[in-house]
């Protein structure tokens, strides 16, 4: 949740003078540089979780602890080759995601890759619901404060922003459902959809396992209306917390490009403030919104852990602190390995956008 | 810009309110306001609540009542006493996080900008690994690292403090990293080079307080950013136990399920509790770091043709 603050270092691609002088060639350099950064990033996270995990002790005893006695407790472990030293226990496991072999969960025994398949797209579904709540609310109540900039209805919006951003995720979700569920009944309290969409889910074959994607292509409309119904209070509740942040940086860019001097050029020529706002000033101001919006990924991928706790959305997050509070490594290991590519690739990305935007990131 | 003045008139809070006007003013007064009856709050915790944060009572689920100003809980705990002693344990928390990462980032930011090189380029990559990734999956598993599952209430609060600690070290490390870049090359840095100023001298005496002028900034932000992943740990299990010391994240874990069958008091007390705690810290923090941002700014653009003119209009806006 790094989001709220705005790094001194980190100003918003503006405008590009002198591009051609001093792109020069350096743009391939760049790109090259920064992809290579990408496994190292990669790379450490990874080595991080991996020795932290360690120091919990081992998932065997986790789960076994109490109901075998020592001796056997050592047996199982040295077959499943806990004991080794550290070092060659790490060297192993590189080796083995070098092969793109993550091995199975030890408290499920799931093939890792199966299980990232399962939950990644359960959260998938859930940060794209989100992203679309978020972005509705953040773009137009954006544009709004800035155009109303300094009257009241700029400091109510401002003060919400900063209000959705203050109220945790599990907090949100508590209140829409004693609000939309206990006391008007409009929605069910949690799930991605009730027992006979899950069944139908699955027996469908060769699922996408997006849900609504899957209701439709197979025509059930009940399922899909009845995953549509579970969909609106957890992206409401995750998409509220990023949709604060939107509306901050669109309010913020609006200003920035409604002070350039090609606004004023049109300003001076009787041209409406609403029709500045919306053909002029509005395009320039979204593109370093969509730079800003991938960095956002880290703090949705963190609210989608306590989302999906709070509503029983089985996705990644909901598995990660299952996992943890088992102690499985290596099921552990796998959804830290995905998240880490997500999050270092999504920067690549949004560093390239930088770049081709803005000649001045290239350093 | 920054001439002969009082010392209390350079305080940080109380220069950027004589800064502020408007709405802008407003914000930071209700931030002020707020973040003061936070920690008034927890001062007086033992004055305020009737009951002790771990103390548990037969009632369970007793809706508010004369005896439970806000009802008590499944486990029988009182929620008034509880969001109240919860002030406490998010203070500690905070206390223990921002001062650890703040010492430790400083001093490898310093170092990193100042020394360069190497250790310069290792320590970004590393920083920049961690900042990338999401701050609350990093702290849990940290905090199961740590407190390996178990906790009372001081290795909670520092199991709980040190994982938000390792997520927050590489935001101080940049920022001071990136200041003292800008002041080693400027020429009191290099006149004390050229005297002959030990490295370590130059930048515990030059540099440090030159570069630590943003902190408090950060530091408002970051106290929010710590009770928002306090609580987040706490909701998911990771964090207090609930016997040890009152949690407002642990305690809307369990109101999640007092909900689904109607019971609101459990939840909306705690919950309220951090929302206005963190909304109070970032209109404090926010509203300093847009009193200072124009400062920023105009420094960068004080060379061009009309610099002068921008940066009072910057001030003024």
């Amino acid at each position: 949740m790094t989001a709220m603050i705005d790094l001194p270092e980190a100003e918003p691609a503006a405008q590009a003078p002198e591009r051609k002088k001093k792109a020069g060639g350096s743009l391939g350099k760049y790109l090259l540089i920064r992809f290579a950064l990408i496994f190292p990033t990669i790379l450490i996270l990874v080595t991080m979780v991996f020795f932290l995990m360690r120091l919990t002790g081992d998932p065997i005893t986790a789960a076994l602890g109490g109901r075998l006695s020592s001796d056997q407790l050592a047996v199982r472990i040295h077959e499943a080759g806990y004991d080794r030293p550290i070092f060659v226990q790490y060297f192993e496991y590189l080796g083995q995601i070098a092969t793109g072999n993550f091995g199975r969960t030890i408290s499920d025994n799931l093939a890792i890759s199966d299980m990232l398949a399962t939950y990644g797209t359960a959260t998938l579904e859930l940060a794209v619901n989100s992203l679309i709540v978020a972005l509705a609310i953040g773009i137009p109540f954006g544009m709004l404060a800035a155009y109303k900039r300094d009257k009241y209805q700029d400091a109510i919006l401002r003060v919400l922003a900063i209000a959705f951003y203050a109220t945790p995720v599990f907090f949100a979700g508590l209140l829409l459902k004693l609000v939309f569920s206990i006391w008007l009944g409009w929605f069910p309290v949690a799930g991605r959809g009730n027992t006979s969409t899950e069944i139908a889910m699955a027996e469908l074959t060769a699922p996408s396992g997006i849900y609504w994607l899957d209701a439709l292509r197979s025509g059930n409309m009940t399922a899909f209306w009845d995953v549509a119904q579970h969909s609106v209070l957890p992206a409401v509740a995750l998409g509220l917390l990023t949709a604060g942040i939107f509306l901050r940086l669109v309010r913020t860019n609006v200003i920035g490009t409604l002070s350039k001097d090609y606004v004023e050029a049109g300003r001076s020529r009787g041209v409406s403030e609403y029709r500045l706002l919306t053909k002029h000033a509005y395009k320039p101001a979204l593109i370093p919104i969509i730079t800003v919006m991938g960095l956002q990924i880290a703090l949705l991928l963190g609210g989608a852990v306590l989302t999906e706790t709070t509503f029983e959305w089985k996705g990644l997050g909901f598995q990660l602190a299952h996992y943890l509070t088992a102690r499985d490594f290596v099921a552990v290991q796998g959804i830290v390995a995905l998240l880490a590519v997500i999050v270092a690739v999504t920067n690549f990305i949004v560093d390239v956008i930088a770049a081709l935007i803005d000649p001045r990131v290239r350093y | 810009m920054e001439t002969k003045k009082s010392l209390f008139s350079r305080l940080p809070i109380v220069a950027q309110l004589k800064k502020s006007m408007g709405l802008q003013r407003g914000m930071l007064i209700a931030g002020i306001v707020m973040t003061g009856l936070f920690l008034l709050t927890a001062a007086l915790a033992p004055l305020l609540s009737p009951y002790g944060p771990t103390q548990r009572f037969n009632e369970t689920q007793a809706p508010p009542s004369s005896a439970h100003l806000w009802g008590t809980t499944a486990g029988g705990y009182d929620v008034f006493s509880r969001t109240i002693w919860g002030t406490q344990t998010a203070v500690l928390v905070i206390v223990v996080a921002v001062a650890l990462s703040i010492f430790i980032g400083v001093i490898l930011g310093l170092l990193s900008g100042y020394i360069g090189g190497w250790l310069d380029r290792i320590l970004v990559v590393l920083a920049d690994a961690i900042y990338a990734f999401p701050t609350l999956l990093l702290a849990m598993v940290m905090s199961i690292a740590i407190s390996k599952g178990q906790s009372n209430l001081w290795s909670g609060i520092f199991s709980a403090a040190i994982s938000i600690t390792v997520v927050f070290i590489p935001q101080y490390f940049r920022v001071i990293r990136a200041e003292t870049i800008r002041l080693k090359a400027e020429p009191f840095v290099e006149s004390a080079i050229v005297v002959g100023a030990s490295s370590v001298r130059i930048m515990a005496r030059h540099i440090y307080k030159n570069a630590t002028r943003t902190l408090p900034l950060i530091f408002t932000l970051n106290a929010s950013e710590a009770i928002l992943t306090l609580a987040g740990l706490g909701f998911l299990g990771f964090g207090i136990e609930p016997s040890s010391a009152a949690e407002w994240g642990y305690d809307l874990n369990h109101a999640q399920s007092d909900a689904a069958s109607g019971i609101w008091w459990t939840g909306v007390f705690p919950g309220a509790a951090i929302v206005l705690t963190v909304l109070g810290l970032t209109l404090l923090g926010e509203s300093m770091n847009d009193l200072n941002d124009p400062r920023l700014r105009g420094r960068k653009r004080a060379g061009k043709k009309n610099g002068r003119k921008k940066n009072k209009e910057l001030v003024d806006a």
